[in-house]
């Protein structure tokens, strides 16, 4: 019994046991991109920010919607797992080391979006000497960097039992592995203390991650700028977060399930799920919308209005139009029936999501920012060839992480499937068991 | 401690932006080229905005020159992530372009757009600048101090001839520079000042005073016999 388990992890660390052809080739195509946004920063680092087409009074453009939409995406991981774990979720096994990698990899590259916004990036640590508290650029850095510790945290806990095993089974890189290993033995003590760690960390990163994607809204709706100025900004935006989280999550599992041969772990009940978890998201996603814009409309203020009019039919209603379709229509269409071809219905919606909601952070930051209050020429925003450089860097440096990671560590949780195979099955039997009325009372 | 603030009577105001070049020279303000100005990237530090006239529309404009309003409640100071803009104890609101990262979020809070960013290197040092006023490196936001430097100058001048300064000894160059003197400056902490009492008359009126930001540039609206 014991071989038969053996032989079924093999699937699972075949990618770190040996690389084929494909790595090699994804991290070709992958450098693509990758070597377009180097070039496009050095060139942005030594002439200034004006190789972008950011002007006045558009002075935030790609870097800040990238900023919200990666920072967004994290959601996707540790919020999603945390939850699961915490509602135990029995279908989360295969799924929570995915969501968490998502977290820790994307804020990275989330958080470096704002470096690359800056003017002079060389003065960065001015924001730790002179740091205004004041500021919600400040706030952002203290939240996100505690999520950047807690997710890191929640990521490699859950990992420890999974690195052991590959300093047992895996013959390289022996030492590394035995070093983050700590001397984990799968003794009972041992299994209890980390569960113990796991359930704490999942209560403690909830409130963190809400916290995060607050705050990010908060740059924004701190201000006094019309359609910016909003109460709420704060839940818009998490909710907007998980759900762009979720089709992230979605879509990279779609994607090592194939090319790493996960059929067997990741099945069309799991994506059945997710996509229902996805369709809750996209109506709740739709309700905020409404509110938001049913009030400024109502309202009618002349400033909100020219800013209002601009996304429904002046020069922005492609995007706003387009982002109603991919985040609201499409998924819909998509979701509602998951009976047949569920795995293609759901990918088409995530893909779909990961769209609209790129485009929904876009149509928050620009053209609020296109029509000032007082009588200035409307400026038009057309990002130049730095800021798609630089974009396209960004989701190619994200791919390349995920990609790496999994060449160093399983991208499923192997000892979480063994457990639900040895442990969870019974567990189950018993919780449901005390679901039920007690024997006695139908005696009576 | 003296609050300075500045009337601008829209009556007198002709549009003939000598406010706007005596500042640009004041203040090293770069001329940034005609590629850059194309590409809305132009400063200037004070800007005359046209507004046609809801009254007589398409026959009258409406000029309302801008500076920095210097809020006494500044939307731009509070959301600085490192203390590059504040608001100095007389009131004016001053911006330290050593210290900016350029994060521009002053600029996004703003509901004036009186801040300005250097998206390139748009002025080295060199001759004909005023050597009183820096120059800004590339990266950095900048914006109108009120001729900060001139309220320097001119106290040291009084505490060089050992005399008390007289607040009438400091005027930014824009008022300086207005033939239709639209522009009076002064200390509005002062009731018998000439701002004072500007500020006071029933004509006098502020930009988007809903928005609670308290500006110290007041405006004074075109009267009857105007049009």
């Amino acid at each position: 019994m014991a071989d038969l388990g053996d032989a079924r992890e093999d699937t699972l660390l075949a990618p770190i046991a040996q690389t084929g052809r494909g790595f090699y080739w994804a991290v070709a195509l992958l450098s693509v991109p990758i070597l377009w946004g180097v070039i496009a920063y050095s060139v942005q680092f030594y002439e200034g920010l004006g190789v972008t087409g950011l002007h006045q009074p558009v002075s935030w453009g790609f870097y800040v919607t990238n900023f919200v939409f990666f920072i967004g995406i994290s959601h996707a991981g540790t919020l999603i797992s945390a939850i699961l774990r915490l509602s135990k979720a029995e279908w989360r096994r295969p799924i929570t080391r995915m969501a968490e990698v998502i977290t820790c990899m994307v804020l990275f590259i989330g958080a470096g979006q704002i470096l690359v916004d800056l003017g002079r990036p060389d003065r960065l640590l001015n924001v730790i000497l002179h740091g205004r508290y004041q500021s919600p650029l400040l706030w952002d850095a203290t939240s996100i960097s505690a999520y950047m510790t807690a997710s890191l945290t929640y990521l490699y806990l859950p990992m420890i039992p999974d690195i052991a095993i590959l300093r047992d089974r895996l013959g390289k890189r022996k030492l590394f592995y035995s070093v983050l290993a700590l001397g984990w033995t799968g003794t009972e003590r041992q299994q209890r203390v980390l569960n113990r760690a796991i359930a704490i960390m999942a209560v403690l990163v909830i409130p963190i991650a809400v916290s995060v994607h607050s705050v990010v809204s908060f740059v924004f709706s701190m201000t006094l700028q019309p359609m910016w100025h909003s109460t709420i900004f704060g839940p818009y935006f998490v909710v907007g977060a998980i759900f762009s989280g979720i089709a992230a999550l979605i879509v990279s599992m779609i994607i090592f399930r194939k090319a790493y041969g996960l059929q067997h772990y990741l099945k069309p009940i799991h994506f059945r799920y997710l996509g229902q978890l996805l369709l809750v998201m996209a109506l709740l996603w739709f309700y905020f919308t409404f509110a938001e814009y049913l009030t400024g409309y109502y309202g009618g203020e002349p400033e909100e209005m020219r800013v209002f009019w601009a996304k429904f039919t002046g020069p922005f209603w492609p995007f706003f139009w387009v982002m109603v379709l991919c985040n609201f229509v499409i998924p819909l269409i998509c979701l509602v029936r998951l009976g047949r071809r569920t795995i293609g219905k759901v990918l088409t919606a995530s893909l779909s999501i990961i769209v609209g909601m790129w485009l929904e952070r876009f149509i928050i930051v620009v053209p609020t920012l296109s029509f000032p209050r007082l009588p200035f020429a409307e400026g038009i925003y057309w990002p130049t060839w730095v800021e798609w450089g630089e974009t396209a860097g960004s989701f190619g440096l994200f791919a390349l992480f995920y990609l790496l990671f999994t060449k160093f560590f399983p991208i499923i949780s192997i000892w979480e499937i063994r457990e639900g195979r040895e442990v969870g099955l019974k567990e189950v039997e018993e919780r449901l068991i005390t679901y039920l009325p007690d024997e006695v009372e139908g005696k009576t | 401690m003296a609050l300075w603030g500045m009337v601008i009577d829209l009556d007198r105001c002709t549009g003939c932006q000598a406010c706007v070049v005596a500042c640009k020279a004041e203040n090293n303000v770069p001329a940034v080229g005609e590629k850059e100005a194309k590409r809305e990237r132009v400063i200037s530090w004070m800007q005359v905005l046209t507004e046609t006239d809801e009254e007589h529309h398409g026959e009258k404009m409406r000029f309302i020159p801008r500076p920095c309003l210097q809020c006494d409640d500044p939307p731009c100071t509070k959301v600085c992530p490192v203390y590059a803009t504040y608001r100095n104890p007389e009131g004016i609101v001053a911006q330290i372009y050593a210290r900016c990262i350029g994060c521009r979020f002053c600029m996004a809070a703003c509901p004036y757009n009186a801040k300005y960013f250097n998206w390139h290197t748009y002025q080295k040092e060199g001759p004909g600048q005023n050597p009183d006023v820096s120059v800004r490196p590339k990266g950095v936001v900048e914006k109108c101090t009120f001729c900060h430097h001139r309220l320097q100058k001119a106290r040291e001048r009084a505490l060089a001839e050992k005399r008390d300064f007289d607040p009438r000894e400091y005027v930014p160059a824009c008022a300086e520079a207005c033939l239709a003197q639209a522009i009076v400056f002064g200390d509005l902490s002062d009731p018998s000042s000439e701002v004072a009492k500007l500020a006071r008359s029933p004509r006098a009126f502020k930009l988007q005073e809903e928005l609670g930001t308290k500006p110290k540039v007041i405006y004074l609206t075109e009267g009857e016999g105007g049009g």
